[in-house]
């Protein structure tokens, strides 16, 4: 397992090179210029500086392989001399973005929080409650409960967040009365700070609508993964074995059904995590929450390439290794697959 | 009984029946059959017979929906198994009556290694600590013949062959001691060699344990070879029972005849095609009211189409369920 885990992150290298080529390309074909944008005021050193951190005006193969040495060196350098006192920070400029004149990773670390909490907790939320959905419905097919399950995933399926988080913000915020318990704030303040159990509660309230928005979507998905993967298993021979042992139901299901149906399952699971990194950029957008996913479609809009290029480097970095994470739990949960 | 013997299981007139979109399968009906302890009792009958379903029946290992167990009476230790609550029936499942299926390649769950599969029922209905049923798993594989037991108890299923994993399965239906084994085809899916292997060692665990046995097949040379005594399904019924030896040298029921006739003889000419029973078996829609086979026997008469005969003695402890008596050659005058 750790030479084929030693392997992989090898051979992930080359791909992510790839990668971060076909992005940058794209990227550059894309149409705007950064110092077009700026105003007359700005003086020439400060457009210069700009010019330099980005390399324009070299041929496009220089400038990819500048901007991957950047990517892959000299960001992280400088986040070790930050922490650490042996290590200098580079000479060169850091990756500045087009449109906010920051560093494009400090900005990025600024939102990661906000998505993480919303985005990372939905997805926690949706898989908790579709495990036991999926279970259940497979456990007790066609069964009223199954029915309402099957009903609620077609929902979850069929209505984009751009609806069902409006008509949320509808149900919750306008038609609620300002009183009430039930009534819920639209709008994610992200300079609460939680330091008493006060504010905690604040926090908890203003998330629990983005996160009912896209933990449906999540539930709907995996639940329905479940419950497939359950019914595949709920008729083989073992199961059979398992109650002419005489185990009782709970341990026929919970412990032999669901050990197998759960390693599709997983791997689902993890490779759905990049995602959440990506946050939710619909989701992000109507509930005010400032992070990655309203940081990139804000960032498209203002043709900020380095911003961008940068996010989906970043995006396809986490894809590559949650397809690692994700081989390797497979591995793990069923023992008729070996790497070495 | 001609010892006298209390049987150690005794089913009387068991019904079961499949709902199936619009109708019903009759797959079981009015089964009767006891075994005696010690005793291996073949069954035998082609596929659709019903053999599997009746032994699934007994223990209610039948999904329901969409089986039913619609009548009749199991007794076993007293107590009868169609009635019992469902910690009784667990308790018995596993702990006393033992059970192996036909294909050993899916039988076992292959996330766990086989130790673990083995030592389930020794701690839910022996209460034995970990370290005991580890004790007693490793006999077991040692008593089915696995060598390297120690070792073969880590190892999950996919790193065993066909024949041993049926050793496994035998090792886990033998776990608690049971008094009954039911074994349903299992040497079907195994290849002639090895099918060998499992018919001695079973042979051998059932005398040296002293446990009754039913052995599910459709094999008679399978029967010849390793039963007491024989009973013979057809259409969801017994059409007959006798001990092993008296049905081999005196089949009484056509079926029972026609099927002796269709096992190929190494001995004798050649020019002899294959004998082969014309036909179907039926489903059955409805409880019987004819019997099953008429439509595939050569001795039929018009009763049988109205009445489905019962199960009628004709010595030796040997009964057979059909109007024609064959060792007179003439319709029975009841």
């Amino acid at each position: 397992m750790l030479t084929y885990t030693f392997r992989r992150l090898l051979t992930a290298i080359p791909t992510l090179i790839f990668i971060s080529l076909i992005i940058f390309l794209l990227l550059d074909m894309a149409p705007g210029d950064p110092t077009a944008q700026l105003p007359l005021t700005i003086p020439p050193e400060v457009r210069e500086q700009i010019r330099q951190s980005l390399g324009l005006g070299e041929p496009v193969h220089i400038r990819y392989l500048l901007w991957l040495k950047q990517m892959v060196w000299s960001e992280p350098v400088y986040y070790l001399s930050q922490s650490v006192d042996w290590i200098s920070a580079p000479d060169e400029a850091r990756l500045i973005s087009w449109q906010t004149r920051a560093p494009v990773m400090d900005t990025i670390l600024e939102r990661l929080p906000q998505t993480l909490m919303v985005v990372g907790l939905a997805y926690v939320v949706g898989v908790l409650i579709a495990l036991p959905i999926g279970i259940i419905s497979a456990y007790k097919q066609y069964s009223v409960f199954d029915q309402a399950g099957t009903f609620v995933s077609m929902i979850g399926f069929s209505i984009p967040p751009f609806f069902s988080g409006v008509l949320m913000i509808i149900l919750f915020t306008v038609m609620m009365p300002n009183d009430s318990f039930w009534w819920f704030p639209s709008i994610y303040d992200t300079t609460l700070v939680i330091d008493s159990w006060e504010n905690f509660g604040k926090q908890v309230r203003q998330m629990v609508l983005p996160v009912m928005v896209l933990a449906l979507q999540t539930t709907a998905q995996i639940s329905r993964f479940m419950r497939a993967s359950m019914l595949d298993n709920l008729n083989q021979d073992y199961v059979r074995t398992a109650r002419a042992k005489g185990m009782t139901e709970s341990v026929v299901v919970l412990k032999h059904v669901l050990r197998n149906s759960m390693i599709p399952v997983v791997t689902v699971i993890a490779l759905g995590i990049p995602a959440i990194f990506g946050g939710a950029i619909i989701t992000e957008q109507i509930f005010k929450v400032n992070g990655i996913g309203q940081l990139l479609i804000v960032s498209i809009q203002a043709s900020d390439v380095p911003m961008v290029q940068t996010l989906t480097f970043i995006f396809a970095i986490l894809i590559v290794f949650f397809n690692l994470i994700a081989d390797i739990l497979y591995g793990i949960l069923d023992p008729r697959i070996r790497y070495d | 009984m001609p010892d006298g013997a209390q049987p150690v299981l005794d089913v009387r007139e068991l019904k079961t029946v499949f709902k199936i979109r619009g109708g019903e399968v009759h797959a079981v009906n009015d089964v009767s059959f006891d075994l005696k302890p010690g005793e291996l009792l073949g069954v035998v009958g082609e596929s659709g017979s019903g053999k599997s379903v009746t032994m699934m029946s007994l223990l209610g290992l039948l999904p329901s929906p969409p089986a039913d167990v619609r009548g009749g009476t199991v007794t076993f230790d007293g107590q009868d198994l169609l009635k019992v609550d469902a910690e009784t029936l667990r308790m018995t499942r596993g702990g006393k009556i033992g059970f192996v299926f036909q294909d050993p390649m899916t039988s076992l769950n292959p996330v766990y290694n086989v130790g673990m599969q083995i030592m389930e029922p020794l701690r839910k209905h022996m209460g034995m600590t970990k370290k005991q049923a580890a004790v007693r798993a490793k006999e077991l594989l040692e008593l089915v013949g696995i060598p390297d037991a120690d070792q073969r108890l880590k190892d999950y299923p996919h790193q065993f062959s066909g024949g041993m994993r049926q050793r496994v399965m035998i090792a886990i239906a033998l776990a608690c001691d049971p008094k009954v084994l039911i074994a349903d085809e299992p040497t079907t899916a195994l290849d002639v060699t090895i099918q060998a292997q499992i018919l001695e060692l079973m042979k051998e665990l059932q005398e040296r344990l002293g446990m009754a046995v039913i052995w599910i097949t459709h094999d008679l040379g399978v029967v010849a070879g390793i039963a007491d005594r024989v009973v013979v399904m057809y259409g969801g019924q017994i059409v007959e029972q006798a001990p092993t030896r008296e049905l081999f040298k005196n089949p009484q029921h056509p079926y029972t005849r026609a099927l002796l006739k269709t096992v190929p003889r190494v001995s004798g000419g050649r020019e002899d095609r294959l004998e082969i029973i014309e036909g179907q078996p039926p489903i059955l829609a409805a409880s019987p009211t004819a019997c099953p086979f008429r439509d595939r026997c050569d001795v039929a008469i018009d009763r049988c189409a109205h009445e489905n005969p019962q199960r009628y003695d004709v010595g030796n402890n040997h009964d057979a369920a059909c109007f024609y008596d064959a060792r007179t050659g003439a319709p029975r005058d009841v």
